[in-house]
């Protein structure tokens, strides 16, 4: 399948390596050249430089015919309007983001975004670890708890 | 009626004390603390820490019971999801979101924002307009008022370019005069063919300028 990734950071690049061993079609995107050294001279996938909202550069990745797309910039506003534009305007049948505020990851996936929150699943997962339980399932870290929202209001208002 | 502006910066500021001038009640929410305190000293309570994109800081400052967010910051990103959650989780009414690159627009009316300010395409458009209202410059009224000599620049998209004289739907009474291209300048005949770069002194009634601009430069974008 041909996949279109955003973000060469640690998470982009491990992943685009991943997919293009096993004999995928990659396409990676970053704003920085300097990024695209995280790949290694081996790789074969395209890489194109520009910002991941900008369709230009999305229609240069090959968006139109992909089959997947993860976004996994830094940031979680420009991986939640790509992964959006991803899929509402050119249809593409797998798309996934990236975002690290849990809560927003969460509002996001209610409003039909497929998301992963590496802050919960780093979180639980450790925790789990310390108490000795073993690991769940993935989509068992992604709720987040209460205690998220009333740390946040304690914080502000004290 | 009560208002949320997210984003601190020249925009937030200004808007936000316009509103409180004229008696709106407002929440300012900047995410820099230093913003912030300076906000804070102008403006007191109002002004909420935190960043606008976060369902926490939105419920904080009281989007539940909002009649309009107003998402005002330098990033595009930001401000769309501001109105998202605003409108999906907090079921504002309206949001309103300000652009900073034009090409953002299409994209937000696609992804459920529709009311959208881009300050980038406002200023262009201004500048356009002004572009198309100098291309026929009036240079004398000639008897009384009646006629008018003007001068006429064409552009290379000009829709009378590579057109001749005779082709041309001008207005009645109307007389193109003289052809200035380059250095030379002659007399304009039916057959002459128009070229980007001409400079045309024509005569045209005065109330036919509209039609004699729409003859040689196309539809006039609306002046005001």
């Amino acid at each position: 399948m041909h996949v279109v990734i955003l973000g060469c950071g640690r998470v982009g690049a491990t992943l685009a390596l991943m997919l293009e061993a096993e004999g995928h079609s990659v396409a990676i995107i970053d704003r920085d050249p300097e990024a695209f050294r995280r790949l290694g001279r081996g790789f074969r996938g395209k890489t194109i430089l520009g910002i991941g909202i900008d369709e230009d550069v999305l229609r240069k990745a090959g968006i139109e015919r992909a089959d997947g797309f993860a976004a996994t910039t830094s940031g979680d506003n420009t991986n939640i309007m790509s992964a959006q534009i991803v899929k509402v305007k050119y249809k593409v049948p797998r798309v996934i983001a990236r975002i690290y505020d849990p809560l927003r990851a969460e509002a996001y996936r209610e409003l039909g975004i497929d998301t992963i929150s590496p802050t919960l699943l780093g979180a639980g997962m450790c925790r789990d670890f310390l108490l000795g339980i073993p690991w769940r399932r993935v989509e068992d870290y992604q709720a987040p708890q209460e205690i998220l929202l009333l740390a946040r209001n304690r914080e502000r208002s004290g | 009626m009560y208002v949320i502006v997210a984003g601190g910066g020249k925009v937030g500021y200004y808007l936000t004390k316009a509103l409180r001038g004229g008696g709106q009640e407002v929440t300012l929410i900047e995410k820099s603390r230093k913003r912030f305190e300076l906000l804070q000293e102008e403006f007191g309570d109002c002004v909420v820490l935190g960043d606008a994109c976060e369902v926490a800081t939105l419920e904080l400052a009281g989007a539940a019971r909002a009649d309009l967010v107003a998402a005002v910051t330098g990033d595009d990103e930001d401000n769309l999801v501001i109105c998202q959650m605003a409108k999906r989780k907090f079921k504002v009414k309206r949001a309103i979101a300000r652009i900073n690159n034009p090409k953002n627009e299409q994209t937000f009316q696609l992804l459920g924002i529709d009311e959208t300010v881009s300050s980038t395409k406002l200023i262009y458009s201004l500048i356009e307009q002004e572009v198309e209202v100098a291309d026929v410059i009036p240079l004398t009224a000639l008897r009384r008022g009646h006629l008018e000599l003007v001068e006429v620049a064409l552009t290379e998209s000009s829709p009378s370019v590579n057109r001749r004289v005779r082709d041309l739907a001008l207005p009645h009474n109307c007389t193109l005069a003289i052809l200035v291209r380059g250095e030379c300048a002659e007399v304009i005949h039916g057959d002459t063919l128009l070229q980007g770069g001409d400079i045309i002194v024509a005569i045209t009634p005065s109330d036919s300028v509209e039609q004699f601009r729409e003859a040689l430069l196309g539809k006039a974008v609306a002046t005001s």
